[in-house]
């Protein structure tokens, strides 16, 4: 047992600060740390200047472009980027689909569409839940009919995130309706341009257009599209969701929302002094400090257990449930901090030429409440991951 | 012992009930929550007309109710619907501290307030009061035969509709000192008040006032110098009855909506509803919902009572209010899904309200440490 960091790890923390330093530009950052809407040029601009260092891709092997790093090393990149305040990185192209094309895809497929994800030339989307097929999700009824060199697509795909940015959409398509559920599907790369495609926002509870729905009418799609072999696409979405799941204890954020929230109790005041001296304010904010000190450790504990490149089993589970409880948890906290001020609409409170209404930290807390009540809901639910645990444990 | 409401609050009731399940459906009220002002004169209008406001005075007041049930039987069927309209605002606080404290003319605003033609707001809190009844750092001066009034009020709720703020502020004692503290009446654009509006989270609109040597007669003042605190907590007791109500019944349409939803939504071949994971969890829910209940009724039971039990009662109430109310509306939104993240679903809005409630006249952890003076005491 050591707890510490090797020399070299602490030398790649250096790294990493000093580059997020000189190179995370303060715009960005800014509106990260306001809570400000991220565009799709914000995103497209740190994807780029990662990409420069070579970056972006931290789980990629070298070979396709990748920084290789090792479970440490992730762990010590996102920790640092949420501290700094730095854009999320946009996972479907280079956390999800690149690990299925690496793994299932062609070599046609892997020189067409790694590059292009690496230099941001095509924006990706996941298309896998449908109306009728959320938890559910092998239930899904978007149907792929084979026509001589093409795939007629019909059907809708939801909650598409960001779907508004996307040129790309990798689909689950249902390809065999006359066989057990999870034998006919199959997993197919389909242009957002294609005739026949409709893309309609879904406006989310805190107001932002951040989900939308997908349509397709008869959208002909070229057969060379399919990944792996037809009817396998159930095995390549699993896959990919053991990948999804990798920092989905989301440590790094939550250690730097505790930091912001502490921030706030500093200068709030309540009963005329500091709110962080307030002992009830202080307990809440202790109890779920001590619940992050011991996730950071059980993080670390399961991902440097699994070896480089492969996937953390049922303990992903664990850790999504319990990442996600703190992280709402701290949310929690923060919008409490704000007393009355929580109470405005964010987009008038942050409208850029005005001033803030109350404290300038004060106005997304809502919303970012509300909106991270997704957290427990989208990658598989906390009860669908909990029947995971139960079930893995108890050999149901 | 009697748990049953009387007949008139249970046509009270029933009315407003029927009433807003009639108009006030989720599209009409999506539409209002988009609108200029925040809220809907129609249905300003028809609240009053069938009483509602009216309801929540005395007869010595002109009205027929004014008791902690009349706001409950009132607040639950508002809160049920989601309404955003000002009923707080203006009947509860201004009407309440006009009725505590005015002369003859000032209360003659009453009936114009029940009428449904004078909109109030309470322009107490400050941008660093938080919580504080008793924190009021705005000064009014006596200059010649005129007050003059400086200061900030944040967040005041109603402000920009108001035919008048009631502003509080310092003529006397420290800044947290409870006496000292004295309420005007400001028409609205009275020079050197500034507004500046905004639309809220969970609906409605609010504005941060700016009060820069406003200049006002000796008779704005609400009762006598330096001496308002009691009514101030008096009206603010009332509101956080109100509250507790509104946030009991929109805990129920949450309730209700996840039982519907549970029954009717498929996954795996079958109801969600069958899963246990998810009975056990609306079963807690249910539990909630009672307990809730009963402490709005605590509440309710007691706002006429000496001020310190009532006080504790209420702040029990609101601790628990707090604490269920959280919960409903976290595992409502959880046991629905994604649907539940989406603006337009009515559960959307009805979880803003329950939990921006506990951002209104003290949040759980506040009513908490009350509960603890109080009960200490
Ligand atoms: C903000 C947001 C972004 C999203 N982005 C994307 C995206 O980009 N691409 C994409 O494909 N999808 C996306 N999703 C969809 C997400 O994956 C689904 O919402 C999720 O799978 C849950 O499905 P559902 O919403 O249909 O809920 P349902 O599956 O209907 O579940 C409703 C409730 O029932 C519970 N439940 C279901 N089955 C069981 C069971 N067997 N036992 C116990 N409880 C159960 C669930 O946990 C939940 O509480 C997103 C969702 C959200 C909210
Ligand atoms: C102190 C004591 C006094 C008692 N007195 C009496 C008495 O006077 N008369 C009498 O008749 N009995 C009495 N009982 C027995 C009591 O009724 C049983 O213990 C009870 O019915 C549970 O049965 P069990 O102990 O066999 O547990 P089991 O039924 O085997 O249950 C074990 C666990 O599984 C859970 N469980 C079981 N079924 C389900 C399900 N469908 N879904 C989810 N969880 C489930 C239970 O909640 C429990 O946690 C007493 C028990 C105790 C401990």
């Amino acid at each position: 047992m050591d707890l510490s960091y090797s020399p070299a790890e602490q030398a790649f923390r250096e790294e990493v600060r000093a580059f997020l330093r000189d190179e995370l530009p303060a715009a960005l950052s800014d509106k990260v740390r306001s809570g400000a809407e991220l565009g799709k040029a914000d995103i497209e601009q740190w994807h780029a200047i990662l990409n420069g260092r070579g970056w972006l891709a931290a789980n990629w092997p070298k070979e396709y472009g990748g920084a290789e790093w090792n479970a440490v090393q992730r762990h010590i990149f996102e920790e640092e980027a949420a501290q700094a305040n730095a854009p999320r990185i946009v996972p479907f192209g280079l956390s999800m689909l690149a690990p299925v094309l690496m793994k299932f895809g062609n070599q046609a497929q892997k020189d067409y569409y790694l590059p292009r994800i690496l230099n941001g030339d095509d924006w990706w989307c996941q298309g896998y839940s449908e109306p009728g097929a959320g938890s559910d999700l092998a239930s899904l009824k978007t149907r792929a009919v084979r026509e001589g060199d093409h795939y007629i697509v019909n059907g809708q795909k939801t909650w598409t995130t960001l779907g508004q940015h996307a040129n790309k959409i990798f689909c689950l398509v249902r390809t065999n309706p006359d066989v057990k559920q999870q034998e006919g599907i199959s997993f197919l790369l389909i242009d957002m341009d294609t005739p026949g495609i409709e893309v309609r926002p879904i406006i989310l509870l805190d107001g932002t257009p951040e989900v939308n729905e997908v349509f397709f009418d008869n959208v002909k799609v070229p057969a060379e599209n399919l990944v792996g072999e037809e009817n396998k696409g159930w095995t390549y979405a699993k896959y990919l969701l053991t990948h999804e799941r990798t920092n989905i204890a989301g440590v790094g954020f939550s250690q730097a929302g505790l930091d912001a929230l502490k921030r706030i109790a500093r200068v709030e005041m309540s009963g005329g002094r500091p709110l962080i001296e307030n002992p009830h304010f202080a307990a809440r904010m202790a109890k779920v400090e001590i619940d992050l000190m011991a996730m950071a450790t059980t993080n670390l504990r399961i991902i440097s257990q699994a070896a480089s490149g492969q996937a953390p089993g049922v303990e992903s589970s664990m850790l999504k449930v319990k990442g996600t409880i703190i992280r709402q948890e701290i949310n929690d906290l923060t919008r409490r901090a704000v007393g009355p001020y929580a109470l405005p609409f964010p987009s008038e409170a942050l409208a850029g030429n005005n001033d803030p209404i109350g404290p300038d930290y004060a106005a997304p807390l809502s919303a970012e409440y509300f909106n991270n009540r997704k957290l427990s809901i989208f990658g598989g639910s906390n009860e669908i991951q909990r029947g995971i645990i139960a079930k893995v444990k108890m050999g149901g | 012992m009697d748990f049953n409401l009387t007949e008139e609050r249970q046509m009270l009731q029933d009315t407003l009930r029927r009433y807003l399940s009639d108009k006030y459906t989720t599209a009409t009220r999506n539409t209002i929550l988009e609108s200029e002002t925040g809220m809907s004169a129609d249905i300003w209008a028809g609240l009053a007309e069938l009483g509602v406001i009216g309801a929540l005075f005395t007869e010595e007041e002109g009205g027929f109710g004014g008791a902690g049930f009349d706001i409950t039987t009132v607040f639950e069927e508002l809160g049920r619907a989601g309404v955003v309209e000002p009923m707080l605002e203006t009947a509860v606080l201004g009407g309440r501290l006009l009725a505590a404290l005015g002369n003859d003319s000032q209360t003659a605003l009453i009936e114009e307030v029940i009428g449904g033609g004078l909109h109030l707001a309470f322009a107490h809190g400050e941008p660093t009061s938080r919580y504080d009844l008793n924190r009021v750092a705005t000064e009014a001066k006596v200059s010649g035969g005129d007050i003059v009034l400086n200061g900030r009020k944040a967040v005041v709720a109603n402000a920009e509709a108001a035919g008048y703020l009631i502003v509080s502020a310092r003529e006397g004692g420290a800044v947290d000192d409870e006496a000292g503290i004295s309420l005007f009446l400001v028409p609205a654009g009275t020079s050197g008040v500034t507004l500046r509006g905004y639309p809220l989270f969970a609906g409605g609109r609010a504005a941060e006032v700016t009060l820069d040597e406003v200049r006002l007669p000796a008779s704005a003042r609400l009762g006598a110098a330096g001496a308002a605190y009691g009514a101030i907590a008096g009206a603010v007791a009332a509101a956080n009855v109100a509250l507790a109500a509104e946030a009991l019944g929109a805990m129920v349409t949450a309730t209700e909506l996840t039982r519907g939803y549970l029954m009717t939504r498929q996954q795996f071949g079958r109801p969600i509803g069958s899963f246990q994971a998810l009975q056990h969890r609306f079963s807690d829910l249910l539990i909630e919902l009672e307990q809730a209940r009963s402490a709005v009724i605590n509440a309710a039971g007691h706002l006429s009572d000496p001020v310190a039990e009532r006080d504790r009662q209420i702040a029990a109430a609101r601790n628990l209010i707090g604490r269920a109310g959280r919960l409903v509306a976290e595992e409502a939104i959880q046991m629905h899904g994604g649907i539940a993240m989406t603006q337009e679903y009515e559960l959307a809005h009805i979880a803003k309200r329950i939990v921006m409630t506990d951002h209104r006249f003290g949040d759980t952890d506040y009513h908490l440490e009350r509960f603890i003076a109080l009960s200490a005491a």
